[in-house]
């Protein structure tokens, strides 16, 4: 044995996070005990902070008069079908775009021009064409959507693997067939990650195109909460808001997990 | 049936990739193609399988192609090209959803198919949980399902491991045994060529151009290890290739 060992220090590890579980809730507890204690012993002002309990009691009293499905039911409505149209009419025109050469050349500089635009300063343009009522804001949901769609859906068919379209023409499968069986399930990462991309993008529209011009939904309650001083019922809002968010991704990660089980 | 490629010339923008190729593969045989990369064999595999125009020249068949063939030129490619998202029996039916049969004949050719390269009890396992040869069996059995009147075979071993190799190789000879498919077996690998081709077509390097075509008498089941009639072809296509081989060692291979 020499006499002159010295051990080869570790300088593996790199950076690999974990998932410590019960350091979520304790967070969230945490942030409630500050909130709770500041409002109680009155570091936050009453006026800038309503009390945990007041928040509690604004969301049980909006469920108790029906006032928060009203508001909901108005949100989740413009979301959906704005969502829908944007998103669908997304995906078409990205799948154009990443299949056809003519679609590339005419539709992608369009697109690229319009994905830039806040699309909220549209909203007056669509108040103009399709008056006050709900068109307007299913139009502007609709078009923040489109953008992130077509983008996640021409990627996707961009990333599909060349070899295996070579192989399935190599067999004499017709076009429409490969679309439906390789393209489609191959783009369907992306396409879900873009709908992760679309829904945020149409949660923020949504909010902020009910507080331009709604009587019910959401973002028209935490602008009135916000004009009569009501912050009970303004954080409840805003509460409902992340909640939505939360549904939604959560929605998505089920598809996603259902739907792409084959990659183990 | 028989494929005849008749002087095929072959550019990419300025660059010629083949010259005046011209082949006949006849009825039941193997020809292996050999030549060092980037001589265009691919390119030239690819021609004869309608998937590139060549810039001039002519690909043909002549003669029928089996009366239940549903894809006369069928390939098999080196990357396996499988579905991550179908299973086995998935990959292997994709080939024939397109074509007017009772599900029953579908299944029936599937199985077929599968127990014909000894996967039958891997029909519903994922690509991802299969080893490189076991995926390349895949897609013969792909190939097979379709009953091909010629395979076009684009280096097939060349992603697999040396033990894989040899055990497909010796599928493919059980295979032919079976039977007696006519195949065009592109390849860089002198050992391959010499075990499966009963020609083996040496190709040059870029431009691609046929330098000698080698026929081996030997009986695919009598090609072993040490076989005097083997080791003086594989000399003979060795004395062939070496000079070659050892040019394109010391460029770029995107030098133009």
């Amino acid at each position: 044995m020499p006499y002159d060992l010295r051990p080869v220090p570790f300088r593996g590890g790199g950076f690999a996070p974990k998932h410590l579980r019960f350091f979520g809730p304790a967070t969230f507890l945490a942030v409630l005990a500050y909130w709770w204690i500041g409002t109680h012993l009155g570091w936050i002002s009453p006026i800038a902070m309503p009390t945990p309990m007041e928040v509690a009691r604004a969301l049980i009293d909006m469920v108790q008069t029906g006032e928060l499905w009203q508001h909901l039911g108005a949100s989740l409505q413009r979301l959906l079908i704005g969502g829908a149209i944007g998103g669908i009419s997304g995906v078409i025109v990205g799948f154009a775009i990443g299949l056809s050469s003519i679609a590339r050349s005419t539709a992608l500089p369009l697109v690229s021009a319009l994905f830039p635009i806040p699309k909220i300063a549209l909203l007056p343009l669509f108040i103009i064409w399709f008056g006050i009522g709900e068109s307007s804001k299913y139009a502007t949901i609709a078009f923040g959507v489109f953008s992130p769609m077509v983008i996640a859906a021409f990627g996707g068919v961009d990333g599909v693997d060349r070899n295996l379209i070579r192989m399935a023409q190599s067999f004499g499968i017709p076009t429409r067939d490969i679309i439906a069986k390789i393209v489609l399930p191959g783009a369907l990462p992306a396409l879900l990650s873009g709908v992760r991309i679309a829904a945020s993008i149409g949660i923020i529209l949504l909010t902020a195109a009910e507080m331009i011009g709604a009587q019910y939904g959401v973002g028209a309650m935490v602008l009135a909460s916000g004009n009569l001083m009501q912050t009970d019922r303004l954080i409840a809002g805003v509460l409902i808001l992340s909640a939505l968010g939360l549904t939604v991704a959560f929605l998505i990660g089920c598809v996603e997990k259902t739907v792409l089980k084959w990659r183990g | 049936m028989d494929l005849i490629a008749e002087a095929i010339h072959h550019r990419y923008g300025d660059m010629t990739v083949l010259d005046s190729v011209s082949l006949t593969v006849k009825s039941g045989e193997i020809v292996a193609i050999l030549g060092p990369s980037g001589c265009g064999k691919t390119t030239l595999l690819r021609l004869l399988g309608g998937l590139e125009r060549p810039t001039s020249g002519r690909v043909s068949t002549s003669g029928d192609a089996p009366a239940d063939s549903l894809n006369p030129l069928t390939y098999i490619f080196q990357d396996f090209a499988l579905i991550p998202w179908r299973t086995v029996a998935e990959n292997v039916r994709l080939p024939l959803e397109h074509h007017g049969m009772t599900s029953n004949e579908r299944s029936r050719r599937v199985a077929d198919a599968l127990a014909r390269v000894n996967l039958a009890e891997f029909a519903n396992a994922y690509p991802r949980q299969l080893s490189g040869g076991m995926k390349q069996r895949v897609s013969i059995a792909r190939a097979l399902a379709v009953n091909p009147a010629i395979f076009l075979m684009d280096e097939p071993l060349s992603a697999l491991d040396a033990q894989s190799r040899e055990l497909l190789m010796d599928d493919l000879v059980r295979l032919w045994h079976e039977t007696r498919f006519t195949a065009v077996y592109v390849t860089h690998n002198l050992a391959e060529a010499v075990r499966l081709g009963h020609r083996i077509v040496v190709l040059s390097r870029r431009p691609g151009r046929i330098r000698d075509v080698i026929s081996i008498d030997v009986p695919l089941a009598d090609r072993r290890d040490g076989h005097p009639e083997l080791i003086a072809a594989s000399a003979r296509i060795w004395s062939l290739i070496r000079d070659e081989a050892a040019n394109a060692d010391r460029e770029l291979a995107d030098a133009l």
